[in-house]
This record gives C-alpha cells, structure tokens and sequence, in this order.
C-alpha cells in the first residue's frame, strides 16, 4: 500500500518537473542567443526580491522582464543595449556585477586594499621581531 | 603610542556597531527609483473609460498621483479608501490598472468607487516596466510639467500621505 502511494507520489513529480521544464523551453536562432540569454537572466537582478537573480525568480516582474530580456535577444539588440534598458529603469541596483566607478570603487578594489595592509602589518612586524631578535643575540 | 595600538580592535568594533545599528529597523525591500527627476516616460495606452489610446498628453496639467493598482492585489485593496478619501479633498489621483482583467476592474471601481480622474489599461505590464516598478501598489508623485518627483512602494496611508504631500506642492 504504501509502496504504491510512492510510486505514484513519485509519477506525479515526474510529470509535474518535465511540464514545468517545458514550459521554460525558448526558441532561439542561434545557440549563441540562448547562450547570451542564460548569462544575462544569470547576471540580472530581480528588482522585486532583491538576493535572487531574474532566473530564479518566480516573482510577477521577474517573469516580464525575462520575456523581455529574450524579446530584445530576438529583436538583435546587443547586451549592452539590454543592459542599458534595465539600468534606465531599475537603476545600477540590477546589475549583480557592480559597474566600476567611484561611487564602487571601495567595493572593488577595498578588500585588495585591506589585504594589502594586512600583508603591510605582517612584514612590518616580522622584520621587526627579527630585529630585536638580533640585538638579543648581539647582548647576549 | 604603542598601548594606543591595543585599542584599534575595540574601536573598529565600535564603528561596526554604529553603522550596523544606523541600519537597523530600515526597510530593507526600499530601492530608489531610477525614474526620480526624470520625465515621465512616452506611453501609449487605453483608457478605461473612452476605450481610445490616450498618451502623454492626456495627463493632468497639475502636480498629480500616480497610482498603480489591480484587482488581484490585496494591498490595492487595502489603500483603495484611503485613495478615496485623497480624491475627496482634491487630490489628482490618476490609476493604472496594471496586469489586470478590464471587466474585473471596472466592477471593482463601481462597487468601491473610483478616485482616479483618470485610468489607463497597463494590460502586459509594459508601462510598469518602463516606470521600474516591481509589483503593485506603487504610487508616484508627479509634477504638473510631467517629471517624476518621488516614488512610493505599499500601500499610501495617512503616514505616507504626508511625505507625498511634500513634493505634491
């Protein structure tokens, strides 16, 4: 009985996930389209739920801007100019990779620059054990 | 000199904390508009009531609210007799009816009455887009020149109101 109720349990899954995957099948002309498509749902932002990316979200807007993504793939406009639509709309806060300018310059280029302090901090403290570890040597 | 140096954990400690607690209880889903101090953007849309494409003409040659709501969406429910209730003391509250089925919403405005001078049919959501909104209700303030001055995302209660009324002016 029980056995029968999972197997049944498990056909219901299995015909729910390949109607729900059909239904994201998008017809492409060329492979590089699709392949441009997935980068750019990948690297845009949904505005609505704000730590997923426009691939996975579920929500209303994420859904229209997805099939606007893919419309402006077909209408042969390049990913800067898809990109450029989003931001005019939603501003820099859709791009997952932050633009580099000097209101992100810190984000960017922050954790070398702590790094490198720390590395800074780490010789200047050696060199200087080392010294005093010499004079020791010499007194003694 | 050297002793000072033992303090800078304490003291980065502190900074964190004071920026972390300036954080606290904010609204965490705001997201500026990209469209704040930008002309509205061109449209073309039905309105409801003539049944003709109206555009950017259409829209009032005052400061006005622009207020984006549907039938399917429990907030717009919520806001909706307060909207009333601004429409009585003369606000000038134009609707979009965004993502929504023409006849639901037009009995909607006949059984909760209708405080917008004027409704637009958003029907694919395309203008919503073209105003960066993410769902609904999103209300924005207008100018009378046509440039957007402040956006609201929620619902517009009596709180909010008086933030709006600011730019209103």
């Amino acid at each position: 009985m029980i056995g029968r109720c999972l197997a049944s349990l498990l056909l219901v899954l299995a015909t729910w996930s390949s109607t729900s995957i059909a239904n994201d099948v998008l017809a492409f002309d060329t492979p590089e389209q699709q392949q441009r498509y997935r980068i750019l749902i990948e690297e845009l932002r949904c505005p609505k739920c704000q730590n997923q990316n426009l691939e996975d979200s579920n929500a209303g807007i994420a859904i229209d801007l997805r099939n606007q993504v893919y419309k402006m793939i077909n209408d042969g406009q390049s990913n800067e100019q898809i990109i450029d639509y989003m931001v005019a709309r939603y501003g820099e806060f859709v791009l997952y990779r932050p633009v580099h300018n000097a209101s992100t310059a810190l984000l960017w280029y922050g954790p070398f620059a702590l790094v490198a302090i720390g590395a800074l901090i780490f010789v200047v403290v050696i060199v200087r054990n080392k010294r005093h570890q010499s004079k020791k040597d010499i007194e003694s | 000199m050297k002793k000072l140096l033992f303090f800078i954990p304490l003291i980065a400690f502190i900074a964190l904390g004071v920026v972390f607690y300036q954080q606290l209880g904010k609204d965490t889903e705001y997201m500026p508009s990209a469209l704040v101090g930008q002309p509205m953007p061109e449209f073309k849309l039905v309105d409801m009531a003539s049944d003709s494409v109206v555009s950017n003409e259409a829209m009032p040659d005052e400061p006005y609210l622009l207020n984006f709501w549907a039938t399917w969406c429990p907030s717009c429910s919520a806001e909706h007799a307060y909207l009333g209730e601004l429409a009585e003391q003369g606000v000038n509250i134009v609707g979009i009816d965004y993502k929504d089925e023409t006849p639901a919403a037009k009995q909607w405005l006949v059984e909760r009455g209708n405080p917008y001078s004027l409704v637009l049919l958003d029907e694919m959501g395309k203008f919503g887009v073209d105003m960066g909104i993410t769902g609904a209700p999103e209300t924005f303030v207008v100018s009378a020149t046509g440039e957007i001055l402040y956006r609201h995302q929620g619902v517009v209660n009596e709180e909010v109101w008086q933030t709006l009324k600011e730019y209103m002016q």
